[in-house]
């Protein structure tokens, strides 16, 4: 075939056209023949990229956090022990990384459905089109500009001769000193995230169908016993899709600790880029403590999957 | 689906395997055999350096000079320099600008060969304290030219802080409770390790990088005391230039650059060495045990070790060098900044700074119980976080 094709190329352009065409007819012919070769040739492309950057890099991940690093020359040992996940469990320091990180991320869940139920609510059901569209491009503009940039805002706010300290002196207030602590991040992580939970909790109250309410009413139900009853619940699987994002970004963030985060402000993230990049080289020790977090994941996602909410998706 | 794991892991266990050999061999004997003349150039270098080490002020001359063309890489922190050199299986990069922390580190992994000190002829005019400094001469051996140095200072605002202090004491006492700032690296614990050998002397430490259990328990446990004080561990030195900048940091541990950018940003900020003393940092260019361009890199030392080149760095990084006739030069560039910079102190003075060194378990006394980086990384990480 390889032969056929080079002396159709050899005849030139006008007259290779017919040999173009028998060759795409070759070509086709097995995938008419059997369908499921075409399903095949669809998936190799996602599939083998999912196997080989996601699939891959998780396993090499999970290996490595069974190895060692040499005291000394900090070369990794290939002998297999749990001396990383014990030192994880025992050390209080580490397991004090682990909860303010998960505290935090939830902290950070909580206010953020808090601030988006309204917001969306007003977004889906009570504004005018146009209204509606303004507010949709107000939630998405953050998110036109880097997020380091955001973050560094906000380290300037906070500072102490920031704008917060300075706006509250004029107004005769004593300064806050939040800058560089554990409130600057819940504050940071909450502005940051605010978009991913607005959206889904948007999308599942919108579609909540105008004779649903209509129907509460006409049962005889009250404002908010209609929005108990009826709303709430048909909106909860948007506000646990957007839990997952809020909680599962700030679970995995190390770049808000480090910029606005104060001495005890140590994050998950964080523990794995000192220990593993940083002075220690010790990528094992830097593997172990990056499976913590997917590991919170996954009981996060089975709780969120014993309520519910996935059906209702 | 389980099939596809358990190849995945098998490929993957197969991929790391095979890394192996490339990282673990390092075939270079350091110092079986020094050069005795250098030849001809190469025509190229390859340089891991410190950010604005390579600066075209004095490399450009160089190129011209020797035809030796110099490929930079920039590294962010002591680790880094260790895993660059180390990567490939060494050999990628010919030098490294290596502070004390790591030097120990290549050496004792054999990523480092030793120099011949009489190849490079401002070797000699250089004070007797850096010609063969603990962190890169062991054995009689020298892994390397030594380069800059700078000693680790107290730091504080003059407005805020409005008695001078004179100890190191000011940045655990409660006084200065959340303005604190303290770099946020393991060789600090040395820092704390100093201030005890002064104010605890029962606890007998001689040499803060070389600590027992008992005298590092006790170093860890004043930063865990110090760490509700401290505002932030700083990073870069520009983190702690932003700190003091914005008035969330008063006091803390610094280097002569921080201070320098400080006060030409104008900030009322001044510098001591406390009376218990200061640790410091000495960098040194050091060859790989692998390098390809050897000749290139000795033609190097002569030119970075030579008085002028020597200022100029000084100069520009606000450190002080190695070269004793780098004084002169200095004041010709900026007037003063010799002594400012203390390039013309004693023999003393440097004597008196505890130079960073990779901790190790051997510390000399045959017992091997001292505490090692290793376990200076973990506690330290632990203490701060």
């Amino acid at each position: 075939m390889g032969e056929r094709l080079e002396s159709g190329d050899l005849l030139g352009s006008g007259r290779g056209g017919p040999s173009v065409a028998r060759v795409r007819r070759r070509l086709s012919a097995p995938f008419w023949r059997f369908p499921w070769l075409r399903g095949i040739a669809l998936l190799i492309p996602p599939v083998g990229w999912f196997l080989l950057l996601y699939v891959a890099a998780l396993a090499v991940l999970f290996v490595s956090a069974f190895w060692s690093v040499d005291v000394f020359t900090t070369k990794v040992v290939h002998s297999w022990n749990l001396d990383n996940f014990r030192e994880i469990f025992t050390s209080a320091a580490w397991r004090r990384v682990v909860v303010r990180t998960v505290v935090i991320a939830a902290l950070v869940t909580i206010t953020d459905a808090i601030l988006a139920f309204p917001f969306a609510f007003y977004m889906a059901r009570l504004a005018s089109r146009r209204t509606r569209a303004v507010l949709f491009v107000l939630v998405l503009l953050p998110l036109w500009s880097s997020y380091l940039v955001r973050v560094y805002a906000w380290k300037v706010i906070l500072a102490q001769n920031g704008i917060l300290n300075w706006s509250l002196e004029r107004i005769g207030l004593p300064g806050a000193n939040i800058g560089y602590s554990n409130t600057a991040m819940w504050l940071v992580f909450s502005y940051i995230w605010l978009p991913f939970m607005i959206l889904p909790v948007y999308a599942a109250l919108e579609r909540i169908p105008d004779s649903y309410i209509e129907a509460s009413r006409d049962l005889g139900a009250r404002g908010f016993k209609t929005f108990r009853t009826v709303v709430l619940p048909l909106a909860l699987p948007g506000v646990i899709a957007g839990s997952i994002f809020t909680f599962s970004l700030t679970l995995g963030d190390y770049i808000t600790p480090t910029l606005v985060g104060g001495a005890g402000s140590t994050f998950i993230g964080n523990v794995v880029y000192n220990t593993g990049l940083g002075a220690a080289g010790n990528l094992p020790f830097a593997a172990a403590f990056a499976s913590v977090p997917l590991a919170v994941m996954a009981v996060y996602l089975v709780l969120a999957r014993r309520s519910g909410a996935f059906e209702a998706l | 689906m389980r099939r596809i794991r358990r190849t995945h892991v098998f490929v993957a266990a197969l991929a790391a395997a095979l890394c192996v050999p490339a990282s673990g061999v390092s075939s270079g004997k350091p110092g079986t055999a020094l050069p005795t003349r250098i030849a001809a150039g190469e025509g190229k270098l390859t340089m891991i350096a410190w950010e604005g080490y390579l600066d075209p002020k004095w490399v450009k001359p160089f190129q011209a000079q020797t035809g030796c063309k110099i490929q930079p890489k920039y590294a962010g922190s002591s680790d880094e320099m260790v895993t660059l050199m180390r990567s490939g299986g060494g050999g990628q990069y010919d030098m490294v600008s290596a502070s004390g922390d790591a030097s120990l580190r290549l050496i004792y992994g054999k990523d480092v060969q030793a120099v011949n000190t009489s190849l490079v002829p401002s070797w000699k005019k250089f004070f007797k304290a850096f010609q063969d400094p603990p962190n890169n001469t062991v054995g009689g051996k020298h892994y390397g030219i030594s380069l800059q140095w700078g000693p680790n200072t107290l730091m504080y605002n003059t407005k805020k802080v409005t008695t001078a202090p004179t100890s190191w004491s000011a940045i655990y006492s409660s006084k200065y409770k959340g303005r604190i700032t303290v770099p946020n690296n393991p060789i600090q614990i040395a820092d704390v390790a100093l201030y005890l050998s002064k104010t605890q002397p029962s606890l007998g430490i001689t040499d803060p990088y070389e600590l027992n259990k008992k005298q590092f328990d006790a170093a860890i446990a004043l930063i865990k005391k110090q760490k509700p004080l401290v505002k932030k561990y700083w990073g870069l030195s520009s983190d702690e230039v932003s700190l003091f900048k914005n008035g969330d940091a008063w006091i803390g541990a610094s280097w002569p650059v921080t201070t320098g950018t400080l006060k030409a940003a104008k900030v009322p900020v001044r510098e001591i060495i406390p009376k218990e003393g200061a640790t410091g940092w000495l960098d040194t260019w050091m060859l790989s045990a692998k390098a390809k361009h050897p000749n290139c890199a000795y033609k190097w030392y002569s030119y970075i070790s030579s008085p002028k080149v020597q200022a100029m760095q000084a100069v520009t990084w606000g450190e002080t060098p190695v070269n004793k006739l780098a004084c002169t030069q200095m004041n010709k560039l900026v007037k003063g900044s010799c002594a400012a910079y203390h390039a013309n102190a004693p023999e003393a003075y440097y004597r008196s700074i505890k130079f960073w060194k990779t901790p190790i378990a051997d510390c000399g006394n045959g017992k091997k119980d001292c505490t090692d980086y290793t376990k200076w990384v973990s506690a330290w990480n632990q203490a701060t976080s």
